[in-house]
């Protein structure tokens, strides 16, 4: 057997270990040690997983059964992990990236007291295993595990000013929407045990399984599944609770909120694509829910004006991309953008955390501007990070975001109509992240005076994980190089066991078209951006059209009219009106009635005996009419 | 020590003996005595444990004395999984009861604890009864102490509402012991091994070999079903719980969320459906109906509550009523996930009782309302009932995860429909106890919290003692699936097919 494979276990382990050692260690540990221990877990996890990752290259995989976590007569359910292709690549960008992000928050939360220090950390490897857990998982239990143990991280992350009261209801939210999808996901899970009597990906995705499955349970499985994904992947229509999660503290956002956590749904997709491609209705659902993400959080993201909430729009859109390729049966390039999207995205969010902590905790960019000067590594990752998003030829963002494309533009029917959509949506992208990128650092610098002072480049331990993400942004893209441009999709001959994408093949020439085509405009939405934002002025809130973008569309004002209000109403009524007066009250009127009945009898005793006398002729009378009248 | 005195005795006499030595102690030795006595049970019931194999160990675990052999009852106990999972439960919960509120001064001490102990040995004589009329009166002594702590020692409204549980519970004990009567005139006759000869039986398995009719049997389950509904209670029999809850001392309310409750549960898989399998059957989809409109009702409450107490009190109408659906299943998946939850339930209300009690001594404050920022004063209190409302929320890697998967999954096999319509509970659930934690425990420190101080070593160690057992059983939940697995026999084998 194979030793290192064996060893897999040792990597959703050690950060538990770091969870454990921080947690109980909060009040004794120094923000030193505290440091040491979380990311030193981390990088002992990141360099198991590249021995991993080696093993899996090589055609190695493993699934290890560890114990039994429920077995009935009826039904197995073992504590099982699948280490393939699949899954050691996502250990990798979640370790990767999870390590550079612990040593970003050394830096970034270092102004906390000692004891938040800890927790901060202890939580944060608390959420690395968890996600550990969901992508090593070898059934869909395990998964949900992680899945809801992400879940809960997030909330404790979010929530992690607890003093703050918009912050705590932020986690709340996040929590309760995720719960929404998760529901989708648990009945999913319920349906193939019902069916299949299994939750075992090896034994779900066998032949012999999905034979067991008719049409119908494969579509309500599957949209089910896909319920579970919206929630956690923030889509249409759960996607609502992601820009709220900004507020956690900004390597939280980086890390769960654009990296890792939001891309479980995509991974939980991809992982079930056998099932999925049997299931032609949720594949057009999912193309065009995602595309409707897309659409929707990037017309949101041009008008916000905080830092981060432009950040969080765009990584829903980025989502929904990803959501159109799963859609569309491209799996790979989905998965490859998951990837690049965690480089940029990680770097941008970090840059911006570099921002804000030089700007003092200000996020709002209308008081920012011309930081280039102050802060050139921050500003030169930062446009490396706009450059790979917007798909700019060469950079990682260009060669996923292509494929999601061209895979968009071979769908049969509406193929073109679909490419042109989400190409409009990704010059859309183009056209906020270079407004967010003049409006920071461009131009005049509008904060006030004591800002302006303040103003410097952050430390090195958070400019080096900037740097590092940021040739990964540019360079993370040759690993799926098409054969169009003379490469070999090395990620995509990688992923082959595992995962194969359901697309029609397009010409060279096609591709070149589409390229060249999108690869204009977008350069065209750059220089627009430039035009309209190069000379900056702070304005006020926006009027008309962009007033109903800036409040996202009216839709949390829209959910809470339609959803919470009338849950609360309704379950005040019950309580109120339901529970007191119709329930309890028929309780009480039961034994009030009886009082009454005692009170009105007692006045029978009356100690009269011609009263008793005349009561006993009545009663003998009565008794002898019933007996007459029955007994016939 | 099976030929001298046997575990089901030890656990009934003990807490018995104790209890009524505790009316003679004077001031705190009466506390230290119940909560010492207790732990001496626990240690029993642990023991007991390691004797559950029934070929080696059957005359440890069983006992059947002459009592009143004329009309046919004898002092027949024993164990199976079921009643020594809810012996251990009963036997947990005491001593953590007892330490946690060791801080609560209550009058007259000897009385309280005296008749707290009371209430204990009558719960395990309801778990390890193997005969009708003996479960009858164990039924009554544990419930009846539990009256008196109530009108004695409880709130302000204590008066009107124990005697609304009072008569409630009461009607509902004299609805089962009608059906005990009517059942029992139809048993045959047993001859005992001194040659007495009684005309019919009290004993359990007499009571599962009658020859009811389907009708008969129909409306004995309907009867039954009510007295122990009441109990649980499934809607709408439950409206004397939240009252009671908010009314009474806490460590009673604790006795009767965490153990009491389980009485009617237990009721239904040892007697009810044994007893009576073909009513059972018949009215099985009635009775999950009926539990997941409750499930649903509860969980709707539980979101405007403002009183803490009457909160968990809907939350665990809501988790009662989802046991029992699962148990009315027959579905392995499912019948096993109530047995487990049996016990889960009871460790994580139990923490949230716990924490709440604390909550309250400290502020005397018991609305969400008036609440805030315990969080920055009691930060360890804090982290044991985030935890604990996790477990409450069924979270993974939490025991009650476990349970509510199972069960879900078993609705699920029976009736897909009934499973969509009950798991919606899980985002109630979510939303009314982490709106709770956000107000009461995050946010600004409220007037009613300023003067609040983090626990002791006493109440730290008892809560992380559950919170270990909510962690052990919800990472490895197989052993305690392996050890309950026979009770699944009792339930599934006597139906007719």
């Amino acid at each position: 057997m194979n030793t290192i494979l064996n060893l897999a276990w040792l990597i959703p382990v050690l950060p538990l270990v770091g969870f454990i050692i921080n947690g109980l260690g909060r009040k004794s540990l120094n923000k030193g040690m505290v440091s040491v221990i979380g990311c030193g877990v981390i990088l002992a996890a990141f360099v198991l997983s590249v021995m991993v990752f080696l093993q899996t290259k090589s055609g190695n995989t493993i699934n290890a059964h560890y114990f039994d976590f429920i077995q009935l007569s009826s039904f197995n359910l073992g504590f099982e992990f699948k280490i393939d292709q699949l899954s050691s690549l996502f250990l990798l960008i979640i370790t990767g990236v999870g390590f550079l992000i612990h040593v970003y928050s050394t830096a970034y939360m270092h102004e906390e007291d000692n004891k938040d220090f800890a927790k901060y950390f202890s939580y944060l490897n608390l959420f690395v295993f968890s996600m550990l857990l969901l992508v090593m998982g070898g059934n869909f239990v395990i998964m949900f595990i992680g899945w809801e143990g992400v879940g809960l991280c997030s909330y404790l992350l979010i929530g992690y000013w607890f003093k703050n009261s918009d912050y705590t209801k932020a986690a709340n939210k996040a929590f309760i929407m995720n719960r929404i999808g998760d529901l989708g996901f648990l009945l999913a899970v319920f349906w193939l045990i019902a069916k299949v009597g299994s939750v075992n990906f090896d034994t779900v995705f066998s032949a012999a399984s999905l034979a067991k499955l008719s049409a119908t349970d494969i579509t309500g499985i599957t949209l089910l599944l896909f319920v579970g994904a919206t929630g956690k992947s923030a889509q249409i229509p759960l996607y609502t609770w992601l820009p709220d999660a900004m507020a956690g503290p900004t390597p939280v956002s980086a890390l769960i909120h654009a990296a890792t956590m939001v891309t479980a749904g995509i991974y939980m997709i991809a992982r079930s694509n056998a099932l999925f491609s049997m299931a032609e209705l949720t594949m057009t659902i999912i193309t065009f829910v995602g595309l409707a993400t897309a659409l929707l959080a990037a017309s949101i993201a041009i008008k916000q004006n905080d830092i981060k909430k432009v950040l969080a729009y765009s990584t829903v859109s980025q989502l929904g991309f990803m959501f159109i390729a799963l859609g569309t049966g491209n799996y790979v390039a989905a998965v490859f953008h998951v990837l690049t999207h965690a480089f940029f995205k990680a770097l941008m969010f970090l840059g911006s955390g570099s921002v804000i902590h030089a700007m003092g905790g200000e996020q709002d960019i209308r008081k920012m501007g011309g930081l280039h000067s102050h802060m050139k590594i921050t500003s030169i990752t930062f446009l490396i990070g706009c450059l790979a998003i917007s798909g700019i030829p060469g950079f990682s963002g260009f060669f996923s975001k292509d494929e999601i494309l061209a895979g968009a533009f071979s769908v049969h029917g509406y193929g073109p109509v679909l490419y042109s959509i989400t190409l409009f949506a990704a010059l859309l992208t183009a056209f906020y992240m270079f407004r967010l990128y003049f409006i920071t650092f461009t131009g005049k610098f509008r904060g006030t005076h004591e800002q302006e002072h303040h103003l410097h480049e952050s430390p090195s331990a958070m400019t080096i994980p900037l740097i590092v993400l940021a040739i990964l942004s540019i360079i993370g893209g040759f690993v799926g190089v098409p054969e169009a441009l003379g490469g070999h999709h090395q990620l995509a001959s990688y992923l082959s066991p595992v995962v194969k994408s359901v697309t029609h093949h397009l010409s060279h020439s096609t591709e070149y078209i589409l390229m060249a085509v999108s690869t204009l405009l977008v350069f065209a939405s750059i220089a627009f951006a430039w035009m309209k934002y190069k000379n900056y002025q702070a304005e006020g809130n926006a009027t008309g059209f962009g007033k109903v973008l800036q409040n996202k569309w009216y839709v949390d004002e829209l959910y809470d009219v339609v959803f919470v209000k009338p849950l609360m109403k309704f379950s005040a009524f019950l309580n109120n009106i339901v529970e007191k007066k119709g329930i309890d009250g028929l309780v009480n009127g039961v034994g009030k009635a009886v009082q009454y009945g005692g009170r009105q009898f007692r006045l029978l005793q009356s100690g009269q005996v011609g009263l008793y006398v005349l009561l006993m002729v009545v009663g003998m009378l009565g008794l002898f009419i019933i007996q007459f009248f029955c007994k016939k | 020590m099976g030929e001298f005195i046997t575990f089901p005795e030890l656990f009934i006499w003990l807490p018995l003996l104790a209890g009524l030595l505790a009316f003679f102690l004077k001031g705190n030795s009466a506390k230290n005595w119940a909560t010492f006595s207790s732990l001496i049970v626990l240690a029993v019931v642990v023991a007991s444990l390691f004797y559950s194999d029934d070929k080696q160990y059957a005359s440890y675990n069983r006992v059947n004395y002459y009592w009143l052999k004329q009309i046919g009852n004898s002092f027949f106990v024993g164990l199976d999984s079921t009643s020594r999972l809810l012996a251990l439960l009963t036997a947990i919960a005491f001593p953590v009861i007892f330490i946690t509120t060791s801080k609560n001064n209550y009058k007259n001490p000897a009385a309280f604890y005296g008749l707290m102990l009371l209430s204990q040995s009558g719960l395990m004589g309801v778990f390890v009864s193997m005969d009708a009329l003996l479960f009858y009166f164990f039924w009554e002594l544990a419930l009846i102490p539990v009256y008196f702590l109530c009108s004695r020692w409880g709130g302000e409204k204590r008066i009107q509402t124990t005697f609304k549980f009072f008569v409630y519970t009461f009607a509902g004990s004299l609805l089962m012991l009608a059906g005990i009567l009517y059942v029992y005139m139809h048993t045959s006759q047993r001859v005992f091994e001194d040659g007495t000869v009684s005309s019919h039986s009290f004993a359990l398995h007499s009571f599962m070999s009658t020859m009811l009719s389907i009708k008969e049997q129909g409306w004995l389950f309907a009867l039954f079903f009510i007295a122990f509904a009441i109990k649980m209670p499934i809607f709408p029999f439950h409206t004397w719980q939240p009252d009671t809850y908010d009314q009474s001392p806490t460590s009673v309310t604790m006795v009767m969320s965490a153990v009491m409750v389980k009485m009617g549960l237990f009721a239904v898989m040892r007697w009810l459906i044994p007893v009576l399998p073909a009513g059972a059957l018949a009215h099985a989809n009635m009775v999950i109906i009926l539990c997941v409109i409750g499930i649903l009702y509860a969980s709707c409450i539980a979101l405007v509550q403002d009183n803490i107490k009457k909160l968990i009190a809907y939350s665990s109408i809501a988790h009662i009523g989802l046991m029992c659906a699962a148990i009315f299943t027959f579905k392995e998946i499912g019948v096993q996930g109530a047995v487990i939850q049996l016990f889960s339930h009871g460790i994580n209300i139990l923490g949230m009782w716990v924490v709440f009690d604390i909550v309250e001594r400290q502020t005397g404050v018991k609305n969400i309302s008036q609440l805030g920022g315990i969080a920055t004063k009691a930060p360890v209190l804090t982290i044991f009932l985030v935890i604990i409302a996790l477990a409450n929320i069924a979270l993974p890697l939490t025991n009650a995860f476990v349970g509510e998967f199972m069960m879900f999954g078993g609705l699920f096999q029976l009736n897909p429909w009934y499973a969509f319509a009950a798991v919606i509970s899980i985002i109630l659930a979510a939303t009314y106890t982490l709106n709770m934690i956000r107000k009461a425990f995050y946010g600004e420190v409220s007037p009613a919290v300023q003067g609040m101080k983090d626990i002791g070593f006493a109440e730290k160690s008892a809560l992380a003692g559950l919170v270990l057992l909510i962690l052990l059983f919800g990472i490895m939940p197989q052993p305690m699936i392996e050890f309950t697995k026979d009770a699944l026999k009792n339930i599934l084998a006597v139906l007719p097919k």
